[in-house]
C-alpha cells in the first residue's frame, strides 16, 4: 500500500505545481497509480534504499535517481536505475507484500494487526510524546 | 520466473490474499496521463523535500498507529537519522530501527547536497505511514495534506524544487 500511496500523493503534489520522483521497489504497484517520475530498484520491501549501515550504495542510488529524474521528459516514466540486491536472486521466490520480504520470511498473513492506538518504537518514546500532548 | 524481472507485487498479494480466503485488494489504477511540472532549473541548483512512507517519527511526537493512519510527522533534516524511529505494519522494522537511511535517507541527502549533487535539502521532511488500505483516505486526506504541508513552506519562504518520496 505503501507504494500506492506515494504514488497518489506525488499525482496530487505534481498536479499542485510541484515537480515529484518517486523510488519504488514494487514496479506493478507503481505502474499501475502511474505517478510522474519513478526510479526502481530491485530490493526487498523494507530496504527503499538499500542494506543497514551500506552509505556508499545508498548515496550511489540516490545519485542514479537525481539523475535519472533530470533526464525525463515524459509522465509515467518509470527508470530502471539498474540496483540490485546481489547477483543471487533467490529471495524473489519468497517476496510478498508484508512481512514476508523474501529475506525474512514469515507464514499466513504476514502482516501486523492494524491497531489504532499509536506503535512506539520505545516505551520511552511514548512518555515523551504524551508530556508534550499534555 | 524471471529472476531479473521485477517481483509482481499485485499478482503475489491476489494470491496471497485468495490463500487467505480475502477478497482480492482493488488496486488503484490510474492509467490516465500524470500531472506534469517541469524542474526549473538543475538538481545542483535546486532544493528537495524528502517526503517518506514508512512511518518515521521523533521522540517527542506521537507515534503513527497501524490503521489507516493518515496523518503526517515534520522531521527536521539537521538531525541525524539515528534520532529517527520508524513504526509501521507491513513491513520488517529491524533493519531499518538499524539505520533509517534505508527508508528516511536523511544522511545521505546531506551527503549528496554537500558533494554538490543536490542544491539544498528543505529543513523539515514530512513523514506519514503509507499502509493506508482506503484509497480514497489516501487521495482525499493524506494527499491533500501533503500537498498544503509543501506549498504552506513554499509561501513562508522555504525554497522546495523538488519532492523525493520514499516508499517502503
Amino acid at each position: 500500500m505503501c507504494h500506492q500511496t506515494v504514488g497518489l500523493v506525488a499525482r496530487a503534489l505534481e498536479a499542485a505545481g510541484v515537480p515529484t520522483l518517486c523510488l519504488t521497489a514494487a514496479h506493478s504497484i507503481t505502474a499501475s497509480v502511474n505517478p510522474p517520475r519513478a526510479a526502481f530498484v530491485d530490493l526487498p520491501l523494507g530496504y527503499t534504499v538499500g542494506r543497514p549501515g551500506e552509505r556508499d550504495f545508498q548515496r550511489d542510488l540516490l545519485r542514479r535517481a537525481f539523475s535519472a529524474a533530470e533526464s525525463m521528459t515524459e509522465p509515467g516514466t518509470i527508470a530502471d536505475l539498474g540496483v540490485r540486491w546481489s547477483d543471487d536472486q533467490a529471495w524473489k521466490a519468497g517476496a510478498t507484500s508484508g512481512l514476508a520480504n523474501g529475506i525474512r520470511s514469515a507464514e499466513g498473513d504476514s502482516r501486523s494487526p492494524r491497531v489504532a492506538e499509536p506503535q512506539y518504537q520505545f516505551e520511552s518514546d511514548r512518555a515523551a510524546a504524551e508530556a508534550n500532548t499534555g | 520466473m524471471d529472476d531479473d524481472a521485477p517481483v509482481d507485487y499485485i499478482a503475489r498479494t491476489t494470491e496471497q490474499y485468495a490463500s487467505l480466503g480475502y477478497e482480492p485488494y482493488a488496486w488503484a489504477r490510474r492509467p490516465e496521463t500524470p500531472p506534469w511540472t517541469p524542474l526549473e532549473r538543475p538538481l545542483a541548483e535546486s532544493t528537495v523535500v524528502l517526503i517518506a512512507s514508512g512511518g518515521a517519527y521523533r521522540e517527542g511526537q506521537v507515534a503513527f498507529h497501524w490503521k489507516d493512519d493518515t496523518g503526517i510527522r515534520r522531521i527536521p533534516t539537521d538531525q541525524p537519522a539515528c534520532d529517527v524511529r520508524v513504526t509501521h505494519f507491513a513491513y520488517d522494522l529491524e533493519p531499518a530501527r538499524a539505520d533509517p537511511n534505508i527508508v528516511f535517507p536523511v544522511d545521505r541527502l546531506n551527503e549528496l547536497v554537500d558533494e554538490g549533487v543536490l542544491g539544498g535539502l528543505a529543513p523539515e521532511a514530512l513523514a506519514c505511514m503509507g499502509g493506508i488500505y482506503s484509497v480514497r483516505r489516501a487521495e482525499e486526506v493524506l494527499a491533500p495534506a501533503m500537498v498544503e504541508a509543501v506549498t504552506s513552506a513554499r509561501a513562508s519562504g522555504t525554497d522546495i524544487d523538488m519532492a523525493l518520496l520514499v516508499p517502503v
